[in-house]
């Protein structure tokens, strides 16, 4: 027999949420209201082109250089470079970033060199000690460990004392993994100066957005943390430079964290080892590239009258003898030691291992004849 | 305060020391886990150490222990040296993915420049009557991923001197502590602050006939078949292993040549466990000093049962003696 009793609400306003969506610019290029006092720092602006720029053409370089065999597996930004120029913008040089692995933009504003991240995806570790940023972390590739090593990080700053913050990055897919809900968790309880910036750009490999959560935001899942959130416009680089400030600036003054959802389109595979035209809906791509980043900011900047075409060959030309140069000097880089697999395991090496160090570099020079 | 004064302790008391001794000499030692603050830890292994060091360097988290071994390994980035105590071992494979794909890889990945020196405590084994999960020994799958240290005492001394040594080792060790054997014995430990090194076995006992080699709560066990083994003649030497990884191999191997008989016990399950490590090594590198063929007293390849017959699955002294009079009378 079905139940007739109804459950007695003893108070309806226990706790109430909304979570906001944040434009600055709308998909082409014009404002949408007032803009904040920083937008008249024309250098700041140029900046943010520039960069989405380079981010552009590198992904382009590195898709060919993986095409012809010259590099591995590589995970392009294509769509979503926005996101990462305004997140490496609004850092300061001594917070720490502990990306995932679409942070290109990122990393290269805090000064990883594009040889670096040619050698990473290129299969060689060096390219994971930064010449500069030496506290950052390289990208993630388990999903969303990331993001408990950020609150980890956080958590070190909060005990020294120190006025800095963590920003850390994923995917909408890395919000169903446990880390993702353990490290935000724990960043409303303690406090932590984090900042978590969630990529949505639709698409965990072949999986939607929808197939992910029920949830209608993601950014909410930081209200259940007891942390602020707001869903950000990701193809709008003013209004995620103006959402990280605020949450950094929120970090630093020691009143917590923040999910920023930057809702973007993937318009890439997901990475050169994948093939979306396999499941993504071609009507949806064409809606992402009337949404993109670079076309709305050259708008914007257009009607500002902060752009033109020689400025726009200009630049074209000076990032892209700027990535030439990184590529030749990739190319030409020697493979390290074979050994060297055994010589960053421990700060010294145990006597069991030694053996097995010097059988790699006879391995090596006998060859496989 | 550290002092030269023996002290009678347990082993639980002497983790615990250790723990008290590192963090006043270095303000970078912290304390993190489940119940460890205001409750000192569900053995009590950090009792007082909140009180005396703070909240902010003894560390209660949430519930998660991925959250627990994720964050440690962000914390030893930036050059704090985390303890992390996952509250029993079977619970810490949560935390695996951080283990294996971060703590042991950090160095290697960035080339130095991000290192990883962080504990991961855990008390591991049967024998003490608790519920499941509660009572499995797992350190064959820390022992496999290259990068880390696997640290095991056996008696409060050593449990002292290695817990040191894993505080102040730079890279990741994992340190297991056989509860079973928390509370067993006391034994007289000054809080000299002496290190023992991560890299070698103890020889626990000298015999010409047979080495008898274990590890951790099977140290005692051991022991008492060595005294049995002696009243019928017969001298077993005894080694403790202590770390798992990497191995001491040599110290087994001399003993091997002086006795030709080797007997491994752990209280492990069988296949894949440390002691087929340690059986391979010896064919490999001494097979022909053997005299008989190495034998193996461990756990069985079953599920740990529920404590009622937790005694079944254990290895006990009796096991060992008659293994090692068997490997003995071998012809």
């Amino acid at each position: 027999m079905e139940s007739t009793h109804q459950p007695r609400v003893i108070s309806e306003t226990r706790a109430q949420f909304s979570v906001n969506y944040y434009q600055l610019l709308a998909s082409d290029g014009s404002p949408t209201g007032v803009l904040p006092d920083f937008t008249a720092n024309t250098d700041l602006l140029i900046n943010f082109y520039t960069a989405m720029v380079r981010t552009r053409l590198f992904d382009t370089k590195a898709i060919a250089l993986q095409r012809t065999g010259k590099m591995g597996t590589y995970p392009s930004s294509l769509g979503q470079e926005a996101i990462g120029v305004a997140t490496g913008v609004a850092m300061q040089k001594n917070d720490v970033l502990i990306p995932y692995y679409r942070d290109l933009a990122t990393q290269t504003i805090r000064g990883v060199s594009l040889v670096d991240t040619l050698l990473l995806w290129g299969g060689d570790e060096r390219g994971n000690d930064f010449a500069e940023s030496r506290e950052d972390f390289p990208c993630c590739v388990p999903i969303a460990n990331q993001v408990t090593h950020g609150a980890g990080v956080a958590t070190a700053i909060k005990i020294r004392n120190e006025r800095r913050a963590v920003v850390t990055t994923c995917g909408d897919g890395a919000t169903s993994r446990g880390d993702f809900a353990e490290a935000l968790n724990l960043a409303g309880v303690w406090q932590l100066p984090l900042v978590c910036v969630v990529n949505n750009n639709q698409w965990a490999i072949s999986v939607p957005r929808a197939n992910q959560t029920a949830a209608e935001t993601i950014a909410q899942k930081g209200l259940a943390a007891g942390i602020d959130c707001e869903q950000v416009d990701g193809c709008d680089v003013l209004a995620m430079y103006d959402a990280l400030t605020r949450a950094l600036k929120k970090a630093y003054d020691g009143k917590g964290a923040t999910i920023i959802e930057a809702i973007s389109y993937r318009l890439c595979d997901h990475t050169t080892a994948d093939d979306a035209t396999r499941y993504r809906p071609p009507q949806a791509v064409k809606t992402g590239w009337k949404n993109e980043p670079i076309k709305r900011f050259r708008n914007f900047l257009h009607h500002q009258g902060l752009w033109d075409e020689s400025k726009e060959q200009a630049l074209f030309q000076q990032c892209e003898k700027e990535i030439e140069l990184a590529v030749e000097e990739y190319l030409n880089v020697e493979a390290q030691a074979p050994e060297s697999m055994f010589d960053y395991l421990y700060e010294e090496l145990p006597a069991a291992l030694k053996e097995q160090r010097k059988h790699v570099m006879h391995k090596a020079k006998r060859g496989n004849s | 305060m550290p002092s030269n004064a023996p002290l009678e302790l347990t082993m639980i008391e002497a983790v615990n020391l250790a723990m008290a001794h590192e963090m006043r000499l270095d303000k970078n030692v912290v304390i993190l886990g489940e119940d460890v603050g205001i409750n000192g830890g569900v053995f009590r292994a950090t009792d007082g150490l909140q009180s005396e060091f703070g909240i902010r360097r003894v560390m209660d988290t949430p519930l998660a222990e991925s959250l627990i071994a994720g964050i440690s390994v962000g914390m030893a980035s930036q050059g704090l040296k985390p303890i992390a105590e996952i509250q029993f071992m079977g619970f810490v494979f949560a935390a695996m993915e951080h283990i294996v794909c971060h703590a042991a890889r950090l160095r290697n990945r960035t080339r130095g420049r991000l290192t990883c020196p962080m504990v991961l405590r855990a008390p591991y084994g049967g024998g003490i009557h608790a519920p499941e999960h509660h009572s499995e020994s797992t350190e064959a799958l820390f022992a496999h991923i290259p990068g880390l240290r696997v640290v095991i005492p056996s008696s409060p001394l050593r449990a002292y001197g290695l817990l040191l040594g894993a505080i102040r080792d730079p890279d990741p060790v994992i340190f297991l502590e056989p509860k079973r054997i928390y509370r067993a014995t006391k034994q007289t430990v000054r809080d000299n602050g002496e290190a023992l090194p991560l890299d070698i076995c103890f020889t626990l006992r000298e015999g010409s006939d047979i080495t008898l080699v274990s590890w951790g709560a099977m140290i005692p066990e051991t022991l008492s078949a060595a005294d049995k083994l002696s009243e019928s003649g017969i001298h077993a030497e005894v080694i403790d292993i202590a770390t798992i990884k990497p191995l001491d191999i040599d110290t087994i191997l001399t003993s091997i040549k002086k006795t030709g008989r080797c007997v491994i016990i752990h209280e492990a399950a069988r296949s894949g466990g440390v002691g087929a490590e340690i059986s391979a090594q010896i064919a490999e590198r001494a097979l022909l000093h053997l005299h008989a063929p190495i034998k193996r007293i461990t756990g069985y390849d079953t599920v740990m049962p529920y404590y009622r017959n937790e005694h079944h699955y254990l290895p006990n002294t009796e096991d060992i003696f008659l293994a090692a009079t068997d490997c003995y009378n071998y012809k």
